[in-house]
């Protein structure tokens, strides 16, 4: 629900400026284009080099593993609502019992599949279509480019959750599909115009003159040339689509509007509220499930910030410089 | 000129989408909703208004869908939006404006404060550089703006309404023991119910507009006229404010104006988490009550106002910005 | 060199606009001493050294010139004696010694009495070096206000004055930068560094966005001032013939070194340095014959991972296989400075020469033996 944290937001009108967009950017260099597997190296290092961007990938992998396998941390089956209920933090119940008797860390364990499954899915499909629309518009440009770029702001601009809302309020509580569904179509807007100005930015960039020049099609250069070049930006892009999905699914299903016997974090929220665990004393079932929701939130919100200061050098942490004394 | 009316021409586009949004979606939906919600109220409410809403939704009508659509955007700007069916026979307006002044009050100061705090302490860290607040802050803050706002508001709940005492936790006042009236008495009664709900808006707020000042300053303060300002001998701080400052928060705001709808989002679900009976705790109830021309309102009455907070940061941009007044 | 009670007259003006604090240098002794001046950056691929022990001195009214290509490091080394680097450039080695005083490592607070009244700057852009969102006014009070001028006719009456000073009618005290054309902005930019009539004014390509006929009428405009307000520039530029027209010095620098340095005629009309032959070769001559254009090939070096020896041999046409080895010191050549081996004193008397001192003082000669490339003008 939070707004991705990016270089420089982009106002309506102007290109925005952005990481990577900037010719003397550090990234993929700026007179030719680099091979994808020498880029994906370097992000290697400077993943590894940058603090925040360690901190992030570690989160993300542990909440893969737990999503992969599930059955390896959490030795329960989540819906079985076999315990005695409301039991508090144990050996045996690492978090304790839901108010159906169910164990709670198990919930949580298994319900990570959910949320992965929710945020690469919608992540990689709203980001599909925002690198379609957004790159399309900076290629196409006059009148395709007002009108995609119109739809994009538009869709910006209406809000999105109270549009989500009454949506989901139609489908009466669909599950996960649709759920993935409504807010691929809807969130895809923010990044689409990021992807568009740094496309715009790179339409006269000398390789891309250079490969004009030698005859390739339109789409050759697009597919080819251009998309490569954003990469850094395309992942990021990403990578803050899927922290969208992740908190307006878990959103959705806290208030209801999921499917609630799904099992995921926001459904487990969902109970909770349901049967008013802060009040009596099962706090655990309301912290548990949303400081996961935070802490996956936090791992892209992370990297992607890692790689805001990966793309422009001058965001980085400054080390204190000793003053020459005269 | 052009500039303004582009713009003015951009947000009637917009709002003509979110009203078609609003007339196609309860047509377009598998499973006929408006059918299933008028046979759920059906004995609830009055023969006329059933054919009202028959009309408005387009069931068992013969007209065409063109002329539903002319007689529902008709309908809308003479602002009748029918009967609400949660709370008949209130009108749908009348039942909005008792809720729309919560609504403001707590996500307006909320906002306006989170606001002020963020780009201040985004000016600052980002002029200091290297100093103990630019590297404490930026990792601190990516994290909170990654945290739900529910969350954090539940959490508030815990820590300060449930452990500590100290603060109410539901509704915007307490309602078995006092009426709202201009006294002292009220007036406590709705500050102290309004400090967590705001505070959760707030911390989970400010981050993003923390670091999205934070980064404009530094690339601001890289610029050959802040360069300038230090060779003129300028103290720094009014390099930093005048020079810096004002030229690095140009582009933020309608940035910010627009991030609008997502403080929307967020308002909606911290009023859910306290039960604060604001316009968003109202679509809530109006979605999960099946109350379709109270949900269609509300939408487009949040819609309108996020055009409109677009707008003023227009406006100011431009007051700001003198470039913007000769071109365009 | 005119004296301080002549400015006064020139300028018209109340005393305490040109009062500068400490007094001015006894004549003979330089306004401003670089000695050995070293800046770095330091960056992800290694520290890079963009400005390496370049030492000069200016006296009082003179105009020196420093020409060199993009990268050369000629505007670090500008912004190093103005103070004005910022993060990851810092002065690593070496002084700035500016009307007696060091200047190295002092705080924006502590500099800020001189800057402006002393030493003033005017930068390449002047789109970019003028605060967008403010007027021309607004930036003219801005200093003056910081400095003690409070009176508001003052601030008015000085501005419309530089303004003038500079051929520009004062209703465009209102105006913002982007109203204005190029040169009526480069010329506002200059005439802001007037506001004082420092003794400095440092000048980093300023004609270099302006076409070339506004080019020379800032030049001109430029030397006149000079020759009315008396202060010492020190001009960047990238295009040595429009300087040297101008400049009692010119230094060329190469690589972050100075490769040459001396009297600009001498120095433009019998380059020493092979760099600087390639360079005046590179500018043909209008009236002269019909030369065959020869540039430089190549491109400078990288100067985080510089050649070994000195560092224009991979380009040099002259080049021998000692350079590949050996990095030359700046030799003294009858009043020039030149950083080439083949200039350098003879074994024999490599004893007595020392490296050059830094005023163009004559000393023990050095065995010339090098061709020099009658360039023409």
């Amino acid at each position: 629900m939070s707004l991705p944290i990016s270089g420089v937001p982009t106002a309506v009108d102007q290109p925005g400026q952005l990481p990577g967009a900037q010719p003397g950017a550090a990234g993929p260099g700026p007179a030719a284009r680099q091979p994808t597997t020498h880029a994906l190296a370097r992000m290697g290092r400077a993943i590894r080099s940058n603090r925040k961007a360690t901190v992030g990938t570690v989160l993300l992998a542990i909440f893969l593993f737990a999503a992969l396998f599930p059955g390896l941390i959490a030795k329960d089956d989540p819906g079985a609502d076999a315990y005695q209920p409301k039991l508090g933090i144990s050996t045996a119940h690492l978090l304790g019992t839901t108010a159906q008797g169910q164990d709670m860390w198990a919930q949580l364990v298994w319900g990570t599949r959910n949320v992965m499954i929710i945020a690469f899915v919608v992540g990689l499909a709203a980001t599909g279509i925002a690198v379609l629309i957004g790159v399309a518009a900076a290629y196409l440009g006059g009148l395709w480019d007002g009108s995609l770029s119109l739809l994009t702001d538009v869709l910006l601009v209406i809000p999105l959750f109270p549009l989500l809302i009454i949506i989901a309020g139609y489908a009466h509580g669909g599950g996960t599909l649709v759920l993935i569904l409504v807010i691929t179509v809807t969130s895809w807007s923010y990044t689409a115009r990021q992807l568009r100005s740094q496309a715009l930015s790179l339409r006269h960039r000398d390789f891309l003159e250079a490969a004009k020049v030698r005859g390739e099609r339109r789409l050759y250069i697009i597919v080819v040339e251009v998309i490569p070049t954003m990469t850094s930006l395309i992942v990021a892009a990403f990578l803050t689509n899927a922290l969208y999905a992740v908190l307006f699914a878990s959103s959705l299903q806290f208030i209801g509007l999921g499917n609630p016997n799904t099992q995921s974090w926001g459904t487990m929220l969902y109970w909770a509220e349901n049967e008013a665990a802060l009040q009596t004393g099962q706090a655990m079932w309301a912290i548990a499930p949303g400081l996961c929701i935070a802490l996956l939130g936090a791992a892209f919100a992370l990297l992607n910030y890692a790689f805001d200061e990966i793309g422009n050098p001058a965001l980085r942490p400054v080390r204190r410089r000793r003053r020459k004394r005269a | 000129m052009r500039f303004a009316l582009r713009r003015l021409g951009f947000f009637v586009v917009t709002l003509w989408v979110a009203l078609t949004l609003n007339f196609l979606l309860p047509r377009l939906m598998p499973g006929n909703p408006a059918l299933a919600m008028l046979a759920k109220f059906h004995g609830q409410i009055g023969p006329g208004t059933l054919h009202a809403l028959e009309v408005l939704f387009g069931v068992n009508t013969q007209q065409s869908l063109w002329s539903q659509y002319v007689t529902y955007l008709h309908h809308v700007f003479t602002l009748n939006f029918g009967p609400s069916l949660d709370f008949y026979p209130e009108s749908v307006t009348s039942v909005i404006g008792s809720a729309i002044w919560w609504t403001l009050g707590l996500v307006g100061v909320a906002t306006i404060l989170a606001f002020v705090l963020g780009t201040g302490l985004g000016i600052v860290s980002a002029w200091k550089r290297g100093g103990r607040l630019d590297s404490v802050l930026p990792p601190v803050f990516v994290i909170t703006s990654a945290i739900p706002y529910f969350w954090m508001g539940m959490v508030l709940v815990l820590i300060f309404g449930f452990t500590l005492g100290w603060l109410p936790t539901q509704g915007g006042y307490y309602v078995s023991t006092d009426s709202p009236g201009l006294n002292w008495i009220f007036f406590q009664d709705v500050l102290s119910h309004a400090v967590l709900p705001a505070l959760a808006l707030i911390i989970t707020l400010i981050g993003t507009w923390i670091l999205t000042m934070r980064n404009t300053m530094i690339t601001t303060l890289a610029e050959d006229y802040v360069r300038m300002a230090r060779a003129k001998g300028l103290p720094g701080r009014r390099i930093m404010l005048d020079y810096a400052a004002r030229n690095a928060i140009l582009p933020n705001l309608t940035g910010f104006a627009m991030s609008l709808g997502f403080v929307v989002g967020g308002a909606i679900l911290i009023e859910y988490v306290f039960n604060y009976p604001g316009v968003g705790y109202m679509l809530l109830q109006a979605v999960q009550g099946e109350d379709y021309p109270l949900e269609q309102a509300l939408f487009l009455l949040i819609t309108v106002a996020v055009l409109v907070a677009i707008l003023i940061a227009d406006i100011a941009t431009a007051l700001l910005d003198p470039r913007t007044r000769t071109s365009g | 060199m005119p004296d301080q009670t002549d400015q006064m007259d020139q300028a018209g003006q109340p005393a305490r606009l040109a009062q500068r604090p400490g007094a001015p240098p006894p004549p003979g002794r330089p306004m401003l001493d670089v000695s050995g001046l070293t800046v770095e950056y330091v960056m992800d691929r290694g520290v890079v050294r963009a400005v390496d022990d370049v030492s000069f001195d200016l006296m009082a009214g003179e105009f020196i010139g420093v020409v060199g290509e993009s990268g050369c490091g000629k505007s670090t080394l500008l912004f190093a004696i103005a103070q004005l680097l910022a993060a990851p450039a810092a002065i690593t080695g070496g002084g700035v010694t500016f009307r007696g005083q060091s200047m190295v490592g002092l705080t924006d607070r502590q500099l800020a009495a001189i800057r402006w009244k002393d030493l003033s700057v005017v930068m390449q852009s002047a789109m970019n070096a003028l605060n967008p969102i403010k007027s021309i006014g607004a930036q003219f009070k801005d200093a003056m206000r910081a400095h003690g001028v409070t009176s508001a006719a003052e601030i008015a009456g000085r501005s419309a004055e530089v303004l003038q000073m500079v051929g520009i009618d004062p209703v465009h005290l209102g105006s913002y930068p982007h109203q204005l054309s190029g040169g009526m902005r480069q010329r506002s930019m200059i005439a802001m560094a007037m506001l004082f009539t420092p003794d400095l004014v440092i000048m980093d390509e300023p004609t270099s966005a302006l076409d070339v006929v506004a080019q020379r009428s800032l030049m001109v405009q430029i030397k006149d001032l000079q020759q009315r307000l008396g202060f010492a520039i020190i001009f960047v530029t990238h295009d040595m013939s429009l300087v040297s027209h101008f400049s009692d010095r010119l230094m060329v620098m190469y690589a972050g070194q100075m490769a040459e340095f001396g009297p600009t005629r001498q120095v433009f009309d019998t380059p020493l340095h092979p760099y600087s032959i390639g360079l005046l070769e590179a500018f043909p001559s209008i009236r002269g014959p019909r030369v065959p254009l020869t540039g430089i090939p190549g491109s400078p070096p990288d100067l985080a991972h510089l050649p070994p020896g000195c560092r224009f041999a991979p380009r040099c046409p002259k080049v021998m296989d000692s350079c590949r080895e050996i990095s030359p010191e700046l030799y003294l050549v009858g009043g020039v400075e030149v950083r080439c081996l083949l200039h350098a004193p003879s074994a024999a008397a490599a004893a007595s020469t020392a490296p050059a001192s830094s005023t163009g003082a004559a000393s023990t000669g050095t065995t010339p033996g090098h061709d020099s490339g009658g360039a023409d003008e």
